[in-house]
Parts: structure tokens; C-alpha cells; sequence
């Protein structure tokens, strides 16, 4: 499969899913700059962690004016799967792809820690290999994580199963004390109303292999790949 | 600007930190009066932070040369072979007085400032590490510190996609009014693309790259060179401010334009900026370099040519290309959104000659201002009297901990400030971005994969300084030891050191003699470990109101895993699991850290020094990690044997028995801090393999208990004297810091 990694000025998880795609699973994968205008064949876009712009007016708010993100809209209105993961969720929701903001962690500090996620929405292009409920591992690192929206819409996005990741503790439970930024209802990642562009703060790339201690966040990826295969089959 | 006659008259060297001896020294180079501009860049490159006046003597003592090492002592960093073609280059600096007035932008740039000497070398920067030092952490300005410090490396490091992997954090009042905050980085690079600061080939182009220049931290190197004092408030101009988002654009440019193959040499701008990096590359080649500062490009309106000269603005580089390549570099740096643009060029005069406005704003021979051409220093040395305090206490007089005290005196030291958890800390840093932490922090050294091989490295950063007050030689050999430790616990081999070594004013005899012996500590073990000194950084004049800090010369080292996946973790992993001592049960309690919370008492002349027991008992240790012989390996350190085991129990989550037999003092036995020790814990099966291998090699071996249960417990003989339930034991321990910051 092909797939496609975003690289704004301050990216810096971008070379990581270079790895895990190219290297771990062996999948077509190129770094396409943010002046291009075209994403050329990219089945696939992953918009990357990292600090776009420095994250100096607000997170992601500068990278959404990116040439290329012309295409990125285009592509996940047009169906194509889009992943943001940390940064990339926090351009996601400037560029009005998914719904929300960031605000900064509650305790004012950045934070990385391995986190334990819920997955509740196995039903979207990234998380079909997952079992609804199943407890992930999944590496958290950012100061501004504690996503908002607002109750009414928060309930849409509930009652539309467009939560896809919870914060939870390893009973599944999404307590407040498994919160690591107060995200409300403590959502750790969502997904838009026709479910192709996923946004999640945790990086799944970071427990994609034995050797770092989980292979549980391989699954976004491979999700991924069959979803691909499964399209590519309809198609024919 | 005054004229060179005006400063004559009004003495203006002085506030710049020069001595009129060596005012006089620059009439004679110059045989004129010095300008303004001119009498601004002596002040700052023969200043202490630059030219290593008082040190640089003692160097030669140091040994610098193995076959792996490839760049020693004199570039931006150290350089050392890993095979496969592939170079580790690192080095630790210190950026304590600026962040003792601003420690926010004080730590950050500190980060910046070592990151750019990984990179200048055309190696990608793959870790960061950090030591630090605080007074009692329950002062309100302590805690504003190392908020600040903690955020500021923080917001740096994880900005620029650099995993901070280790560190240390302690805590003593020598440090509450001049902190330490040394930063430490390290980066891999093919032996091909190593790139020094060197401005060779008459006429080629002389290129600014980068941030634009603006009047922040002018002087910030003399201000380094010089004791705090109540006064530096008013310093807080010379502090720099950091841009980590203009850094990470700058290390893929300057990665980019190395790869490119066009360049000749490259100097960050550090401490004295534009000033140092032209007459450093202009003094390595033994060429000369002419400069317009009109086309410099500027932030600020109206800077004069000393303030051009003197901008410690950050996030700058000097690039030599190869001539006729000016627009290749230019189309780099645009592709990042980054200034590059031609100031000058390469002669062969051997003279840094500025022109500003039309007008030669300064023409000084470039080797004067190297470090070769600045003053050096070998002040009058003496033996502090506190030594003779120290060492002549007699512990027989101290009364020994009762059996019932025991569990008490525990829990007093495993939730002090330097030993419970630094998890706060490690929390506010990306550990993880680049994949290629397999251990971060929290062991005895971090453990990284290389990527596109088999290999992995081990990184650690330590220093006692009780140990260093106590006895500067013996304290900084120690230092070095412990770092090898670490390493030797890790499963690594320990490859080279790099030195970062904070003292106080050393014009002051007691200092001076601090320091040669410290130099001579670091020396000595360095020979006996075969970890030789690559490079580093030497921070005088920690001083606040006249008292100095602990002598602190912390040690970086450099390990090598011939497979990265056979290393070992401090954590206990198995029920069942025997646990072993590895070296001679100690009876010492100078400099331990149980003295100093439990009796509040610095006495001694520190733990006793044995070099061939730690190459001995660390190579044993890498040997069976390497095996795969133990499930865990961690050294003794702070707070002794009790501590060390309740350490690997709290990593691992997991309970663990301990029995103990008693020849003489207890507190000694549970918390004394004997040297070259390791506790391990070993499958069953594996103990009789392991007990033949350290016969083999005349290494001790005890064994001390087995791993399981959720309790810790430790008998002395037949007694019970510590029994605590391990969850309250994390609770305690893992938010520990969190709480004597109040911040919870």
C-alpha cells in the first residue's frame, strides 16, 4: 500500500513512521514536504507528531495553511483514510477536518508517559483489527492534550460512536485518575462523521514493536493495510 | 562607542572582566591601542567560560587517545568509532549562571548550545542528558528553579525531536544560590560526513546562517566567568533566548547542506558569537577571514559593530562552502525558511579584519583570540583546611542505628530528595521520539538501538559531589567510576567520557588546588577504565556571595552493546529469581547519603577508592548481562545496599526477601556507600554458571535473597528489620519529588 507522510517545518515524528511503515511492515511510504500541492498516488496520509511552526501562535494553527494541506482536504472529503497522531490531531482540528480544540495538559506540564487506551469505535479504517473495549498501550508526549468541544456537540460525537480512543486504566475503566491531560469525557482520539480521518494524541508508532516494549499500536497501521486491501478489492 | 583613548583613560577593560596586565597584553598583539569593538571580542574569548585560562594548563593531564576515538578534545565535540562506519560524537556543557537568573531560557538555551556542536560535526543528534543541581528543594526559589530549569531543557529537547533518555537531579544548600544545569548531547554520523570548524582555501565564502542577529547576550560568556552575586538582576540581558523551532529547521539544513558535500567548514555561533566561530575557523586553518557586518542579518536597528560582534543570538551558524557553491547553501536554507547570505571570505593573512558601514571596524590577528592565544593562568594552590575538619572524624564516636530504628531510617532515606523518584522530571521530556530508546530513564543508563545496525549505545551522566567535597581527587575518579558502573550495569562496554567540571573561583588558592586535583581524579580513572576524555567544559566561579559549590565535575560516558537487545534493566523480573551482591560488603559510611539525611553529618574522606575492583566487578557484570546469565543489574549507590535493593524491587513492581549477616555496623551494612558493587538477580538455574564465572575471575559474589511477593523485606540475621508493603513503597517513592516540590 501506498502511503503518504505529511512533513511541515518542526515535524519531527515524520521519519519515525517512515520506519514503522517502511521498515516494519514493509509498505510503500514517501515524506511529501508541505509546499507540494499534490499527494500524488498516496491511498493513505498521516499527518505527523511534532511542532509545526514551533506551536509558536497555537498548536497546528500555522501548519493548516500549508500548500499541501489543499490536498489533505480534498483527499479525506474524497473518502481517502487521514490519520493525525499528536500534532497531527492538533492541525486536524485547525484545519476544521475534525471537530474541537486543544487546550493545555491540566497541569501545565508536558507530559510523556506510556498510557493505557480503551478502544471504542472498531468500526474506522485504523482500528478494524481491534477488539471494541480491547486496553492498548500507546506512548503519550505533548503539552497541549487536553482536547474541548462543546457539550452538545461532545454528545453528537458520543452518541455517534465518533470517540475511537479513551484514556483508560488496565481495567479498561476511564477513570479521572487514568486522565493524563484532562481531555473531556477523556477522549484520547475521534474520528469525523464518515469515519475516514482519525485524530489521536497517543502515538501508536511508538508501541509498534517488541524491541520498545509494546506491539500493541502496530494494529492503527495494519488497520490500515487491510482496510486498503479490502477497498482495493471492491474496486476491482 | 569610546575611542581608543578613552578607554585607555577610563580603565573600560575592567567591567569587561579583563586585568590590566592583560589589556596591556592586546597593545602589545595590536601594537596600537585596541577599539571598542576590538577591546569587546578579547574581553569575551580570553574570558574564563571561553579560553579556559585557569584549566587549560592542566589539561595535558588527561588522556585523549584510543584507537575508536576519532575527534578528541579541540573540535565542537568528541568523536568515537562504533564500527559499521559509524561515529557517536557528544559532549556536555554548562549553562549554570544564566539559568540561575532566568532558568527557563537559561536551561533551554543551554540545550540548544550543545545540540549545535552535534550537529556542526554532521552528526544527527539522537539523545540528550542533563545533570542537575539544586538546594533544598524546599525553598520557594529552589522550586521556581527547577521549575523553570525542568521546562525550559523540556520545551527544548522535545521541540527539536530529541529524546532526553537520562540525567541526574540532586539536591544540597552548597547549590541554592548558583545552580547547575550542564546539558549533555550526542549524535551518530558516518566517519565520511565528520566536519570540523575549519576555514580553509583563500577565498572561498564566509556565509551567516540561520536566526538573525540582535543585541540578546552580549557578554553572556564574561558573565559566565565571573561569581553571582546580588548584582545579577541587572544581568539578565546577557541571558540568550532560545528558538527550538528555528533549531530544528537548522539541524536538517545543516544536516542537508553536510550531506550535500560542499562544505568546507562549519562553526556554531555559542558564547561571543560571530567573534568566536570566525577567528576559531580562521585560527584551526591558520588562514584569516575578512568580513562585512553590514550584511549580517539583523533583528535590531542601529546595532553597532560591537554589538554584531558580541550577539550570543542563538540559533546561528558560520559556513565555509566550497567557492562558487554559495547558491546551493542559499537554496538549502530557503528551503527551511532560513537566512543564508555571504558576509565575507577566506585570506590567507591570518588576520580577522571587520568592516562595518564602510568603515574597518576591527583587524585583530584571529590565533590571538584563540584559546592558544589567550592568557593562561597556574594560580597558587593550597589544601583547604576543611579537609583536615573532615577527615579526621572518628565514626566510632557516631552510635550505630538500633534494630528497631531501621524501618524508620528506610523510609527517611527512600523518600529524600535524592533518592525518591525523579519522575517529575523525566515526565516533562520526550523520551521516546526517533524509536530509538529501548531504556530511558530511571535505570542506571540509558540504552539506545542504532539504527541500521545491530548495535546499541549506553549513555549515562553522573557526579557525587559530597564525594568531590570531601576529597576532590578521589571524589572525581569515583564520579568517573560510577559512570562506568552504570554502563558495566547496562550490559555495555565504556568507549569515552566527556567531562563537564563546575567549580568555584579558582583565584582562590583552595579552589585552584580543588581543581588540580580534580583534574587528576578524572585522569586517573579515565586511564584505569580506558574511557578517555573526548572533550568537555569547564564552568568556574560557581560562587554566590563568596561560597563555592561542592566540586562537581560531572562525567558523560559513552557505552557500547555489540547488540543492543543484551542489556539489563535495575528492575527485578521474576518470582523466584535469587538475588546476588556482586563485590565486598562495605563498612563505610563517609559521604553516604544516609549520614547526611539521617545525622545530617558530611564526614570522612568519602567511600574508598578501588580501580581495579570496578574494571574487575563491571566487566563480570557486562559478561553475564551479555550471557544472558541475570534478569537485572543495578550498582550500589546513593543510600547503599538497602536502597539499591529497594530500588530494583520498585522498578520491577515486585516484592523481594533479603537476609543480611552482620559483622560490625549496621547502618554501614544497609546504607554505607562502599564502591564497585552491583546487586543482580539471577534465575535459579543460572546461579552455579554464574558462581563459577566470578570465581573465574576473583570476583565476590553473595547471595542476598530471592525476588517475589509484594513486600520488601530485609533481615539482619535472624531480625527483622525492614518489612514495608511494596504499593505503599511506589506510592511514596515514585511521587516523592512531586511532593517536597509541592506540587501536589
Amino acid at each position: 500500500m501506498k502511503f503518504a507522510v505529511v512533513v511541515f517545518p518542526g515535524s519531527n515524528c515524520d521519519r519515525d513512521y517512515l520506519h514503522v511503515l517502511g521498515n516494519v511492515l514493509r509498505q510503500e511510504v514517501t515524506a511529501v514536504w508541505h509546499q507540494d500541492t499534490s499527494l500524488g498516488d498516496a491511498q493513505c496520509v498521516i499527518l505527523p507528531g511534532g511542532f509545526s511552526y514551533g506551536d509558536y501562535l497555537r498548536t497546528g494553527a500555522l501548519a493548516c495553511f500549508s500548500p499541501i494541506m489543499e490536498a489533505v482536504r480534498d483527499f479525506a472529503n474524497g473518502g481517502g483514510p487521514v490519520l493525525g497522531i499528536c500534532n497531527g490531531f492538533q492541525i486536524l482540528l485547525e484545519a476544521g477536518l475534525l471537530p474541537g480544540a486543544m487546550l493545555r495538559n491540566r497541569s501545565l506540564r508536558f507530559v510523556c508517559r506510556r498510557q493505557l487506551l480503551r478502544v471504542e469505535n472498531t468500526n474506522t479504517p485504523f482500528t478494524s483489527l481491534y477488539e471494541k473495549g480491547q486496553v492498548i498501550q500507546a506512548p503519550i508526549a505533548h503539552g497541549e492534550g487536553n482536547y474541548y468541544l462543546e457539550p452538545a456537540e461532545l454528545r453528537q460525537l458520543e452518541d455517534n460512536g465518533r470517540i475511537v480512543f479513551r484514556y483508560a486504566d488496565s481495567q479498561g475503566q476511564a477513570t479521572d485518575e487514568a486522565n493524563p491531560n484532562g481531555s473531556v469525557n477523556n477522549i484520547a482520539g475521534i474520528a469525523n462523521e464518515a469515519g475516514n480521518v482519525l485524530g489521536m494524541m497517543p502515538h501508536p508508532e511508538r508501541s509498534s514493536e517488541e524491541v520498545l516494549g509494546s506491539t500493541d499500536g502496530l494494529a492503527v497501521f495494519q488497520s490500515a493495510i487491510a482496510y486498503l486491501a479490502e477497498r482495493g478489492k471492491a474496486a476491482c | 562607542m569610546l575611542t581608543p583613548q578613552e578607554i585607555q583613560q577610563t580603565q573600560a577593560w575592567r567591567p569587561m572582566g579583563l586585568k590590566d596586565e592583560e589589556y596591556q597584553k592586546i597593545c602589545g598583539i595590536l601594537g596600537r591601542l585596541p577599539n571598542y569593538t576590538e577591546l569587546g571580542m578579547y574581553a569575551v574569548l580570553w574570558s574564563e567560560h571561553c579560553a579556559y585560562k585557569h584549566s587549560r594548563p592542566l589539561f595535558k593531564n588527561f588522556p585523549t587517545k584510543a584507537e575508536r576515538i576519532l575527534v578528541g578534545p579541540g573540535e565542537n565535540a568528541g568523536a568515537i568509532d562504533i564500527g559499521d562506519g559509524l561515529a557517536i560524537v557528544m559532549k556536555v556543557e554548562s549553562h549554570n549562571h544564566p539559568s540561575a537568573v532566568e532558568p527557563y531560557q537559561g536551561a533551554a538555551t543551554g540545550v540548544g548550545g550543545i545540540l549545535r556542536d552535534i550537529f556542526t560535526m554532521g552528526a544527527r543528534p539522537i539523545a540528550n542528558l542533563n545533570s542537575l543541581r539544586f538546594g533544598d528543594p524546599a525553598s520557594e526559589h529552589v522550586r521556581r528553579l527547577v521549575r523553570g530549569v525542568v521546562a525550559g531543557i523540556g520545551d527544548y529537547g522535545n521541540c527539536t525531536g530529541v529524546p532526553t533518555v537520562a540525567g541526574e537531579v540532586s539536591f544540597a544548600d552548597c547549590y541554592a544560590g548558583n545552580c547547575l544545569v550542564n546539558a549533555m548531547s550526542v549524535g551518530v554520523v558516518s566517519h565520511s560526513l565528520i566536519t570540523k570548524a575549519s576555514a580553509s582555501g583563500v577565498g572561498n565564502p564566509v556565509m551567516v546562517v540561520g536566526s538573525t542577529t540582535g543585541r540578546d547576550g552580549i557578554h553572556g560568556a564574561t558573565f559566565a566567568s565571573a561569581e553571582l552575586s546580588e548584582e545579577n538582576e541587572e544581568k539578565r540581558p546577557s541571558v540568550q533566548v532560545g528558538d527550538p523551532f528555528t533549531e530544528k529547521l537548522l539541524i536538517e539544513a545543516c544536516l542537508e547542506l553536510i550531506e550535500s558535500g560542499v562544505v568546507v567548514g562549519i562553526q556554531d555561533m555559542g558564547a561571543a558569537g560571530l567573534t568566536s566561530s570566525s577567528s576559531e575557523m580562521a585560527s584551526n586553518a591558520s588562514s584569516g577571514i575578512e568580513m562585512d557586518l553590514s550584511l549580517v542579518p539583523q533583528r535590531e536597528k542601529g546595532m553597532n559593530s560591537y554589538e554584531i560582534m558580541l550577539s550570543e543570538s542563538q540559533e546561528r551558524m558560520l559556513v565555509v562552502p566550497k567557492a562558487g557553491a554559495e547558491e546551493q547553501v542559499k537554496a538549502i536554507f530557503k528551503k527551511w525558511g532560513l537566512n543564508a547570505v555571504v558576509v565575507g571570505k577566506v585570506t590567507d593573512d591570518g588576520m580577522l579584519r571587520v568592516f562595518h558601514n564602510g568603515q574597518l571596524a576591527a583587524e585583530v590577528p584571529a590565533k590571538s583570540l584563540s584559546t592558544e592565544g589567550a592568557p593562561s593562568y597556574v594560580p597558587p594552590a593550597k589544601r583547604p583546611d576543611y579537609l583536615d575538619k573532615l577527615w579526621s572524624y572518628d565514626f566510632q564516636q557516631l552510635p550505630d542505628l538500633e534494630p528497631d530504628e531501621i524501618q524508620e531510617a528506610f523510609w527517611q532515606l527512600l523518600t529524600s530528595a535524592n533518592i525518591v523518584s525523579r519522575r517529575w522530571v523525566w515526565e516533562q521530556y520526550d523520551q521516546d521520539v526517533q524509536l530509538g530508546t529501548l531504556v530511558g530513564p530511571g535505570s542506571d543508563a540509558a540504552v539506545l538501538r542504532i539504527p541500521g545496525t545491530k548495535r546499541g549505545i549506553a549513555l549515562t551522566i553522573d557526579c557525587n559531589g559530597r564525594y568531590c567535597y570531601q576529597n576532590p581527587k578521589g571524589g572525581a575518579a569515583l564520579a568517573v567510576a560510577e559512570a562506568a558502573r552504570n554502563i558495566y550495569a547496562s550490559g555495555g562496554l565504556p568507549l569515552a567520557i566527556t567531562d563537564g567540571l563546575n567549580l568555584g573561583n579558582p583565584e582562590k588558592p583552595e579552589i585552584y588546588w580543588q581543581l588540580t586535583q580534580t583534574v587528576q581524579g578524572v585522569a586517573a580513572a579515565c586511564r584505569a577504565l580506558g574511557t578517555p576524555v573526548t572533550g568537555g567544559n569547564v564552568s568556574l566561579y560557581n560562587e554566590t556571595e563568596g561560597e563555592a559549590i561542592y566540586p562537581t565535575p560531572v562525567i558523560g560516558m559513552l557505552g557500547l552493546l555489540e547488540d543492543a537487545e543484551q542489556y539489563a534493566t535495575i528492575a527485578f523480573k521474576n518470582q523466584g529469581d535469587l538475588i546476588a551482591l556482586v563485590g565486598e560488603q562495605g563498612e563505610e559510611l563517609s559521604g553516604s547519603e544516609y549520614l547526611h539525611v539521617r545525622r545530617n553529618l558530611v564526614a570522612g574522606s568519602g567511600p574508598k577508592l578501588d580501580l581495579d575492583a570496578e574494571k574487575r566487578n563491571g566487566e563480570f557484570c557486562r559478561a553475564v548481562i551479555s550471557s544472558g546469565l541475570v534478569s537485572s543489574c543495578h550498582d550500589v549507590s546513593d543510600g547503599g545496599c538497602a536502597i539499591a535493593l529497594a530500588e530494583c524491587a520498585l522498578a520491577g513492581k515486585i516484592g523481594a526477601h533479603v537476609r543480611l549477616y552482620c559483622p560490625n555496623r549496621r547502618d554501614a551494612l544497609l546504607f554505607g556507600e562502599s564502591q564497585a558493587r552491583y546487586v543482580l538477580s539471577v534465575p535459579e538455574n543460572n546461579y552455579d554458571a554464574l558462581r563459577g564465572l566470578a570465581l573465574q575471575r576473583g570476583v565476590s559474589v553473595s547471595l542476598l535473597g530471592r525476588v517475589g511477593g509484594d513486600r520488601f523485606t530485609v533481615e539482619l540475621g535472624e531480625t527483622k528489620v525492614i518489612d514495608s508493603d511494596l504499593g505503599k513503597m511506589l506510592d511514596q517513592w515514585t511521587g516523592g519529588l512531586d511532593r517536597l516540590l509541592g506540587e501536589k
